[in-house]
């Protein structure tokens, strides 16, 4: 039945759905159950930040479905209700499916409420009605339908039940005529309601829905609404009417707040509903819910925190003992690889551009994907199993001190998968300053694109028994550094009023595994395709910067010399001399020769320092071109060809620290920058995120480079 | 305090926490009952309705209540 291939949105049958619910109610899981689509779907607040248009045929329709943010109310609090917002008032579309949760109806039909007075088309899904089931929750689907004026279909995204039931229930109100819901408020309102009702029909007003609808809009202070009604004559004797209409209910309600007045207005109303059509089966007794006894342990007050540290400490455990075992398997293949390949070769030059230029650099990266898979797969079952919103619950207390916001964590720990996602998750901070702090701390949290450089390096100087903690170390490290950071930027830069924190802890769901095997495959394929594309083009100009000009005059020059030479060692080591002088020579020999000055207080080479500027494109190319300059001339003396091997002799232990430290800490990659400086608002901030990453990173290595060197009694020598 | 009941009696926040409150279901006549605390307690989780809630402190000290009898 369903096919997600895109249509013709121009036709005659054609349903355009608009798809809002309240966060964590299972909407973009839904889409993802009517059509197959790939959408990410995930148990926090704040996945769906942008809406999303999924197209797919069924019963001869055209459906486009456009999911929405999730929203709490019809507010503008945050960007996402700001956005769902919008597009209600201001947009074209047929229909409204709106998503509740059946274990939460209570608080679910509350936005329900606010959706009735649209005056839209609107078909209610009831889901997670397995789990209702469940929880002992009988929900009288016909009853409600006929309650509240809108069809009712209990379905359930997860168990893919019910889907057709929506579809035709979809298909019927489409086709049939708008029936007004059944919205009913309390005395006081009703009274004043009918009150401006009677006015608008005694002026003959021509309301598109009805003169009652419109009395409501106005009491609720709808803008639109009052600015249709405001250039009118009758306005003149309306404004009074509704005047005396706010008071009353002001004094009735006792508040002065209009939202607070309309929100439990519809509190009262939809409480009248449930107490007609949804029973709660007593369980037998008073059971904990799974829920409050994974709570009892995971947000307890003293364990809560080391719990969370030890998953994180096991992640990259796991990240690094399970990654390391294909890794093997794959180094040994790009090796055979490459040999195979370069014996078909037998042009020189081209040789080398295919064996050390693109299978020496793809290969570098490549290798990682083990490691990949494995972190994506640990923050996907973060975000989806409800676990995320905990931990910002036991952070908030410590990240508040340091100038950031409980739910910064969110887009601080996307930032451990990719930056990109991070900064626009970012959004979720309604508070402009707690945004743009969070925005420029989102850069110390590792992304996965550096791991590769990580686990090369822990590799060459860490047994393998203790590389994982070195590992996991790197991360907090960063993590550590990025609060010290915000707090010195809350401290300067971004004072200002902070957020309030105010979250819901939504229940915690076994992850689907078709969701994370989705979320997974995408974000690996990516990381291979951009290994393919991106960084193949960019060993290629790595392996050709390094590999000309080519100089006759040293060929000929050291030819002579190893001609007179005796004995096979002296033989090796002039040609691993003439490589070395041929490779300090080329184009990216004297680039890294002229800002080598730079980089040698931090330990670093030439070689490194054009290592790091190649990783301003992407961190993945930093590994490739460690690669391929490490490749290129490597083959007369080393028997043992891998590049952590070359690493380990090349690299002294300190230069490699400082290595690390500016790898953790400098300007993300070049997509994230751009993404960075869209989010922040502009290029000036962008400036501001290079100096301040740069002097953190130069600084921070310096201090790292000294201190190892005093520690390890190792002298100040560079790498070679 | 853990475990305890009680009953919304009015909101004293202001302009969008308000708003967010109420959009939460924290409103007037609305119960609530506290789960437990994040460390030092500067965070509250409570429990209103079938949805649970996490609140800073400062944020929690704005809500009256009057406790259960």
């Amino acid at each position: 039945m369903p096919n997600d291939t895109p249509t013709c949105p121009v036709t005659e049958k054609h349903i355009r759905i608009a798809l809002v619910g309240q966060p964590n109610v299972g909407k973009s899981m839904l889409i993802n159950s009517i059509s197959d689509a790939r959408l990410h779907v995930g148990n926090f607040s704040g996945v769906t930040v942008e809406k999303s248009e999924v197209f797919f045929d069924c019963n001869t329709y055209h459906f486009t479905i456009v999911d929405l943010p999730g929203s709490y109310a019809f507010t503008d609090y945050s960007i996402e209700e700001r956005v769902t917002h919008d597009f209600l008032c201001n947009e074209t579309y047929d229909l409204i499916i709106n998503v509740v949760d059946s274990t939460n109806l209570e608080k679910n039909l509350q936005l329900t409420a606010e959706l009735m007075t649209l005056n839209k088309k609107m078909v209610l899904a009831l889901n997670m009605s397995d789990e209702a089931d469940k929880e002992g929750i009988v929900i009288d689907a016909e009853y409600l339908s006929t309650l509240l004026g809108i069809p009712a279909v209990k379905v359930s995204a997860a168990a893919k039940t019910g889907m057709d039931t929506l579809i035709e229930a979809v298909i019927d109100t489409h086709e049939a005529s708008y029936q007004k819901p059944k919205l009913v408020f309390s005395e006081a309102v009703e009274e004043e309601i009918g009150i401006i009702a009677a006015y608008l029909n005694e002026h003959r007003f021509k309301a598109a829905i009805s003169n009652r609808n419109i009395a409501i809009n106005l009491l609720q202070n709808e803008k639109k609404t009052y600015r249709t009604l405001h250039d009118l004559p009758l306005w003149i004797e309306l404004q009074p009417l509704l005047i005396e209409a706010d008071k009353h209910i002001e004094t009735h309600h006792d508040t002065d707040d209009v939202k607070e007045v309309f929100a439990e207005e519809y509190a009262a109303f939809i409480r009248g509903v449930i107490t007609e059509t949804v029973q709660f089966k007593e369980q037998p007794f008073e059971k904990k819910s799974l829920t409050e006894r994974f709570d009892d342990l995971l947000i307890h007050p003293v364990l809560g925190i080391p719990i969370f540290l030890f998953l994180m400490w096991g992640l990259f455990q796991l990240t690094f003992e399970i990654g390391s075992i294909p890794m093997e398997w794959i180094d040994a293949f790009f090796g055979w690889f490459g040999e195979t390949v370069g014996a078909t070769i037998p042009n020189d030059d081209v040789r080398s551009l295919v064996v050390d230029g693109i299978i020496a650099g793809v290969g570098a990266v490549v290798l990682f994907t083990p490691n990949i898979i494995i972190l994506f797969i640990g923050i996907a079952l973060l975000e989806s199993t409800g676990y995320m919103s905990r931990v910002a619950f036991l952070l908030d207390g410590i990240f508040h001190k340091f100038g950031l916001h409980g739910q910064s964590f969110i887009p601080l720990v996307t930032g451990f998968g990719c930056s990109i996602p991070a900064y626009m998750s970012a959004r979720i901070l309604k508070n402009e300053s707690d945004r743009l702090l969070t925005l420029f701390v989102i850069g110390f949290m590792s992304c996965g694109a550096r791991l590769p450089v990580y686990v090369l390096f822990t590799g060459a100087f860490f047994a393998q028994n203790i590389a994982g903690n070195v590992l996991f170390a790197i991360y907090i490290s960063g993590a550590i550094i990025g609060l010290i950071a915000a707090k010195v930027l809350k401290m300067t830069a971004f004072r200002g009023q902070d957020e309030p924190f105010v979250m819901e802890m939504p229940k915690y769901r076994l992850p689907s595994l078709k969701l994370i095997w989705h979320t997974v495959l995408t974000k690996t394929l990516m990381y291979l395709k951009k290994a393919g594309t991106f960084i193949a083009g960019a060993s290629m100009l790595v392996w050709f910067l390094s590999s000309y000009p080519h100089s006759q005059e040293l060929e000929t020059a050291y030819a002579a010399k190893i001609e007179r030479a005796a004995g096979t060692e002296a033989v090796g080591r002039l040609t691993a001399e003439a490589d070395a002088a041929q490779l300090e020579q080329s184009y990216l020999g004297r680039i890294g020769k002229a800002i080598e000055p730079l980089f040698t207080p931090i330990g670093l080479d030439w070689k490194l320092a054009v290592a790091l500027q190649t990783g301003l494109a992407a961190k993945e190319v930093v590994v490739s071109t460690l690669g391929v300059l490490y490749a290129v001339g490597e083959e007369a003396i080393e028997t043992d060809k891998t590049l952590i091997s070359a690493i380990r002799t090349h690299i002294p232990f300190a230069s490699a620290v400082s290595f690390i430290v500016v790898i953790m800490l400098y300007l993300p990659c070049l997509a994230a920058s751009v993404v960075f400086t869209r989010e922040a608002g502009g290029i000036k901030y962008f400036v501001y995120l290079f100096f301040f990453t740069t002097a953190t990173a130069y600084m921070l290595a310096f201090l790292a480079y000294h201190l190892t060197l005093a520690i390890t009694g190792a002298p100040a020598v560079l790498p070679h | 305090m853990k475990g305890c009941g009680a009953t919304v009696v009015k909101l004293h926040a202001q302009g969008p926490l308000k708003q967010r409150l109420v959009s939460f279901g924290v409103m007037k006549g609305a119960r609530v009952e506290v789960i437990g605390f994040a460390p030092a307690r500067s965070t509250v989780e409570i429990k209103i309705g079938r949805m649970r809630l996490a609140l800073r402190k400062d944020e929690a000290e704005l809500i009256e209540v009057s406790a259960d009898a």
